[in-house]
């Protein structure tokens, strides 16, 4: 059993706070992913669980134990890194055994722990190998099978699949999730990749500039972004946003068109407020090539400046108030660039975000 | 330019200068099996004619004209010396590459600086003040004295070379092995150590070649058989008159030897590229 709580953890280079004081407890098993773009903390976050680097105020608990200045070693975490960081010097029997080997155990119960990982992981015909003669997705295997061979409270994982080409990372990815069922332990994970911060985690932790914009299930996240940052964050493609004022219940956009007041804010927001109205591609789809919703539609005229096509949707790029828009095309036909398609907005799952603070305008928001 | 030709042309002029490199001490070696008559024989016989165990046997102690030299005494001086001094700086090279290659502390860039700096000075500018200082602490014509001397020339060499080989080492295996429950200090000698194990070794072997061959301060330093090295003792074939080439021909085979072996036996683990593999390269 290990719950990790983080509470108003600080971390200072120097006169330089890079985590501003952030909270965020882990439940036991629970797979948690800290996503956000370079430079927001997370992998510094993840360090600091680790006991890679001190924490310059707060405190970090690992099941009951306050680790705050504890070493690595006594923190009972086991951790993946990005570039693997195999032993190149050892076999993969000793890479995975080292742990263990480090902690006196017994020959046997060493040959056996290393074996079951092994079988977890199919490494078994690999065994012999130094790390020198695996590819990529094999070495990956092993610094996961080092991990889970000593049974930790907590596994860590920075940013584990950034080196493996697309088509393994995705293999990966179900791997990782597979054996999160297998093995039942908390992960905190750290990923750059929305994508993968989607399909894995039970909960999501944006973060961004040192501090934690939003956490909750993908989602919740994902329908839910509590400001434009994390709209833009999660998501593929990206939330359209546009600036607009409040205008008698509507939204008028720079060039004069405008939108209805989403019907979760309306009567809430004063004549000339400025706002960002946020709708994802999904939500907005030419009129025949939608999916049937029920809800609030309203039409507007797109002139679609390219289509992408991907097979069973496609992807159309229009402008709205000068800003580039994506919309998507179900059951797609061929579409010339200059045309003009009526589109069905759903409003029901459309956004409003304050334009000064960014924060979403929903109520409970 | 055929290629043919470009190939045998290589050869030649590869063949000469590797004469050009190996000539003296082919003629060294060659020498130590020739009497002193036949080296100093006018005009010079190049081809030997008889070649003779004599030199040798006259350094040990045996056969008619037996040297009065204390080969034995200068071996053992040799070998403390060179030994303990380049165990003495790849210890210390080992841990202040170490530091240097992964530590941040203030004054780092200008004490590497000086460390190195301190290379440019020639060694035999050294002696006179060393000599000075050397005879008022008492430690003139002691091993002790030429060892601290010899360690002192090899450190920044050897941290110098190990720092390379450790930053080569990633930061990440060093972590990994503490998160897999090793002490920093076990994460250093399971881990970091092995890895940069040749650069150790190639330190190592410069570090002795360096005191087993250094003749300019132990000239200076040394004067009994108390202290004084196989080179040194090469000067004792010199006498007021007449000069034992011969003989000394026969020592300097004998101070060769142990360095060329030492080379072939370590010169496997001066192949570099352990590290590739453990990380995404």
């Amino acid at each position: 059993m290990a719950e990790v709580a983080l509470k108003k953890v600080v971390k200072r280079y120097g006169d330089t706070e890079v985590v501003h004081g952030i909270d965020l407890d882990i439940a036991h098993n629970e797979f948690v992913v800290l996503v956000g773009p370079s430079g927001c903390g997370k992998s510094t976050t993840l360090r600091m669980i680790a006991g890679l680097e001190e924490i310059s105020d707060g405190d970090i608990v690992i099941g009951d134990t306050v680790v705050n200045t504890l070493p690595p070693r006594r923190r009972n975490i086991s951790m993946v890194f990005q570039n693997y960081a195999l032993y190149p010097h050892m076999s993969v029997r000793e890479n995975l055994g080292f742990s263990l080997k480090i902690a006196k155990r017994p020959e046997a119960e060493i040959a056996r722990a290393v074996e079951d990982a092994a079988a977890i992981l199919g490494l078994d015909a690999l065994l012999e190998r130094t790390p020198a003669e695996l590819s990529g997705g094999q070495r990956q295997r092993v610094a996961m099978g080092r991990a889970i061979v000593r049974h930790p409270d907590v596994f860590l994982f920075d940013e584990p699949l950034s080196n493996l080409d697309a088509k393994l990372r995705t293999q990966m990815r179900v791997e990782i999730k597979k054996l999160h069922a297998k093995v039942q332990t908390t992960i905190v994970y750290v990923t750059h990749d929305q994508i993968e911060a989607m399909t894995l985690a039970d909960r999501i932790v944006i973060m961004k500039d040192g501090h934690i914009v939003q956490v909750g299930t993908p989602l919740d996240v994902f329908e839910r972004p509590v400001d434009t940052f994390v709209a833009g964050f999660i998501g593929s493609p990206p939330m359209n946003l546009i600036d607009g004022t409040i205008r008698d219940d509507t939204v008028v956009f720079g060039d004069g068109r405008s939108l209805p007041v989403p019907p979760d804010f309306a009567g809430r927001l004063e004549n000339g407020h400025r706002v960002v109205f946020g709708f994802r591609a999904d939500v907005l789809m030419p009129k025949g090539h939608a999916l049937a919703e029920s809800g609030t539609v309203h039409d507007i005229d797109l002139t679609i400046d390219l289509a992408e096509p991907l097979g069973s949707e496609s992807m159309l790029f229009s402008s709205l108030a000068g800003k580039e828009i994506q919309a998507r095309m179900h059951n797609p036909r061929a579409v010339r660039s200059g045309e003009v398609l009526t589109c069905e907005l759903h409003l029901d799952k459309c956004h409003l975000f304050d334009a000064e603070t960014t924060r979403s305008l929903r109520g409970d928001g | 330019m055929s290629t043919r030709t470009k190939n045998i042309l290589t050869w030649i002029v590869t063949f000469v200068i590797m004469l050009i490199i190996c000539l003296p001490g082919l003629w060294i070696i060659l020498s130590a099996f020739r009497t002193n008559g036949e080296i100093l024989t006018k005009p010079a016989i190049w081809i030997p004619q008889n070649l003779t165990l004599d030199n040798f046997r006259a350094i040990f102690g045996y056969g008619e004209n037996v040297v009065g030299i204390p080969v034995a005494s200068y071996f053992r001086n040799s070998l403390v010396i060179s030994v303990t001094s380049t165990f003495v700086a790849v210890l210390i090279g080992m841990t202040g590459g170490y530091a240097f290659a992964r530590y941040t502390f203030p004054g780092k860039a200008a004490t590497f600086l000086w460390l190195m700096l301190s290379r440019t000075v020639p060694g035999i500018a050294l002696s006179l003040p060393l000599f000075i200082i050397w005879s008022r602490m008492g430690i003139i014509d002691t091993q002790f004295g030429v060892i601290l001397v010899y360690t002192a020339i090899n450190v920044p060499f050897t941290i110098w070379l190990t720092e390379g080989f450790f930053r080569q080492v990633p930061r990440d295996l060093n972590e990994a092995a503490q998160i897999d429950g090793c002490t920093p200090w076990q994460a250093f000698w399971k881990i970091e150590f092995p890895l940069a194990k040749s650069g150790i070794a190639s330190a190592g072997i410069f570090a002795f070649l360096t005191s087993w061959n250094e003749y300019a301060l132990a000239s200076q330093l040394t004067r009994s058989t108390d202290s004084k090295t196989l080179p040194v003792g090469l000067m004792d074939f010199t006498a007021q008159f007449t000069i034992d080439w011969a003989g000394m021909c026969a020592m300097a085979v004998i101070i060769i030897v142990p360095a060329l072996i030492l080379t072939f036996l370590v010169q496997k683990h001066l192949i570099a590229g352990l590290t590739f593999g453990g990380v995404k390269g």
